[in-house]
């Protein structure tokens, strides 16, 4: 689970600056992850088993672990960075899958994409570090614990792909798989008593060389200042056609 | 020294999706070195002809048993021991649901670094391969650099040019040694959500309908429009939310993030996480009678008005054109 910008940031640069400008900004539970979390929940009450929430990122990331717990994490692992370290989703998988590994697991979940970094990879990445099946952006799921095997329907566009693969698995979620519960305030209390154990960076011993490395940020560019019409819809509906046609050269 | 580039891409029937031309005319653009592309499943060779007339020198068409059904892992494993036997300098996957769970499962084979999702793929003056990204759905672009020996990227639809190179494409003759009893996850079945309309993601021109239409039968006039206009249909995410159209119609920060040359926001006010998904469109056209409405300033073309009237006069005089053309 990660912790990322809440989706209604502004998002503002400083000159030069290889990271956004971060000050001001709310911090939510990626909204995917709260779909993998939520999924995670409901096999435990049907199955039961444990459910551990592992999330990578520097000290703020503890009030997102709460929210997990006050859900319905039994506990959490955070790993605990520092800014000056440079990430990129390899360097931040293969410290999940270090702590899945130490953990155990039946299963791993995660969200589809962080809705900051926009990757979409650290899933399929603890996947293969731990030599584990994949199935990503997914819809639905079923589990059959007897058989050790699942079932899941993944979003293609404008089609659904039934997979299926042995446990364990990572599965990535996708909106649509769930609806997130709401923490319940006697929840939200019991969470302050749950354990987080805390795992330095340092303490892994990756070497910190990110593979991907952001070169310089950038806005986009501004859209000029649009032509506004108003009054008569039939006339209004003419002169857009026109401006598709002969501006936008669309029709 | 790694050369050229591998251009991973799904097939079906003998024939590919426009982004696999795309990224191979992006390819053959950054040459130096062969451009290769490979394709799966029954019929693979068949696309030999027209993946080369826009860029690919050589074909490798995976068509054997173990390549009938999708499979992550297996499909991983073939494309790392073709790329250790190409060896070349970049892989380039389309940034489809396809592409996107396969990318990084080669990603983490060959320990190499992945752009996902890129909308442009430059070479930088050092010689290496530079890409620019979307970052939080658009609201900002990362240029990026990979510093794995093979440097891996995802390429969004609609952003290259298709060009014909006139190649002829030649079949590689490849076989990987994997092993097919041991593939894990496998596409059993797959279930066509029948639509005669554009992908979302592929589309030049999509209308998209807020909750400025008000009932799910209103959304006939914008299924009209869609047709005058050989668009493909989208939606906010309030309007996906409550069941008025599929979910996949939902765009946005969490939704689809789309790269049209026409976007119509009808009825949409333009709240940030839906100004996000379509930051890529060259011209968004907003509909929608609250001139205060914040999609207005996102916008080239903006009509203040109710849509009820000004969508409908939109559609016949579209259709009006179209047939005196
Ligand atoms: C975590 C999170 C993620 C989100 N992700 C997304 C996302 O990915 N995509 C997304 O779209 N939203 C997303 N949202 C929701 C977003 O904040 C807005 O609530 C949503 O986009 C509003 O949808 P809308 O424009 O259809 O509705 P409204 O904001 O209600 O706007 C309706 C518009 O229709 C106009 N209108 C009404 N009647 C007429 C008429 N007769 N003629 C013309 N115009 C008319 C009104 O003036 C108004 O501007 C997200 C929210 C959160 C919290
Ligand atoms: N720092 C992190 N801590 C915990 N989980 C993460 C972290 N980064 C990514 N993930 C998980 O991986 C998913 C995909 O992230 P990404 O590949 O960055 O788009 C997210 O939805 C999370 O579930």
């Amino acid at each position: 689970m990660k912790q990322v910008p809440d989706t209604a940031t502004l998002i503002r640069l400083q000159p030069g600056a290889k990271q956004i400008e971060t000050q001001g900004i709310k911090w939510v539970i990626n909204p995917y992850d709260e779909f993998a979390l939520e999924e995670g929940l409901r096999l435990k009450e049907r199955w039961g088993g444990e459910v551990v929430l592992v999330a990578l990122g520097p000290a703020r990331v503890e009030e997102a672990i709460r929210q997990g717990l006050a859900m319905g994490a039994d506990r959490a692992v955070h790993v605990l960075t520092n800014d000056a370290v440079e990430l990129d989703v390899w360097l931040v998988a293969q410290a999940l899958a270090r702590v899945c590994r130490e953990e155990g697991y039946d299963l791993i979940l995660t969200g589809k994409q962080a809705v900051d970094d926009d990757q979409a990879q650290v899933g399929p990445l603890v996947a293969v570090a731990l030599g584990l099946p994949q199935v990503t952006v997914v819809v639905q799921l079923a589990i059959d614990a007897e058989s050790r095997r699942l079932r899941a329907e993944r979003e293609l566009e404008g089609a659904i792909e039934v997979v299926e693969a042995p446990l364990p698995a990572v599965v990535t979620a996708q909106r649509g798989l769930n609806e997130p519960r709401y923490p319940t305030l006697p929840n939200i209390m019991k969470a302050k008593r749950k354990e987080v154990r805390t795992v330095a960076w340092e303490s892994l011993g990756l070497e910190a060389a990110p593979l991907v490395r952001i070169e310089s940020l950038s806005l986009p560019p501004a859209r000029p200042a649009a032509k506004i019409l108003t009054g008569d819809p039939e006339e209004a509906a003419r002169e857009l056609a026109r401006l598709l046609r002969e501006e936008a050269h669309v029709i | 020294m790694p050369e050229g580039i591998v251009v991973v891409t799904p097939q079906e029937g003998g024939r590919v999706r426009r982004v696999a031309y795309e990224m191979v005319s992006l390819a053959q653009g950054l040459a130096p070195g062969a451009v290769t592309a490979v394709t799966f499943g029954p019929e693979a060779e068949a696309t030999a002809s027209a993946l080369g007339k826009y860029g690919a020198d050589q074909v490798v068409a995976l068509n054997g048993p173990a390549y009938q059904r999708y499979s992550s892992d297996g499909f991983a494993l073939a494309v790392q021991a073709l790329i250790d036997h190409v060896d070349p300098e970049a892989v380039f996957f389309p940034a489809t649901a396809w592409g996107k769970d396969l990318a990084p499962r080669v990603a983490g084979l060959l320990q190499a670094g992945l752009a996902s999702d890129c909308i442009a793929v430059t070479r930088g003056s050092d010689g290496r391969l530079q890409a620019v990204r979307p970052i939080y759905a658009g609201k900002a672009f990362a240029t990026v650099s990979i510093q794995s020996q093979r440097q891996l990227f995802s390429i969004r639809p609609n952003i290259q040019a298709i060009v014909e190179h006139g190649r002829a494409g030649t079949l590689l003759p490849f076989t990987p040694s994997v092993d097919p009893s041991a593939f894990q996850a496998v596409a059993v079945e797959v279930r066509s959500q029948a639509s005669d309309k554009p992908d979302l993601t592929e589309a030049e021109i999509i209308v998209s309908g807020g909750r400025g239409i008000k009932a799910p039968e209103n959304f006939r006039l914008l299924e009209d429009l869609a047709d005058a206009l050989g668009a493909a249909l989208g939606s906010s995410r309030p309007v996906a939310d409550e069941g008025w159209v599929p979910h996949s119609y939902h765009i946005g920060q969490t939704g689809k993030v789309v790269s049209p040359t026409v976007y119509f926001a009808i009825g949409i006010s333009g709240a940030i996480q839906h100004l996000a998904g379509i930051s890529g469109a060259k011209y968004i056209v907003a509909i929608n009678n609250d001139p205060e409405a914040p999609i207005f300033k996102a916008a080239n073309y903006g009509i203040v008005g109710d849509l009820f009237q000004v969508v409908p006069a939109l559609t016949a005089e579209i259709r009006r054109m179209k047939e005196n053309a």
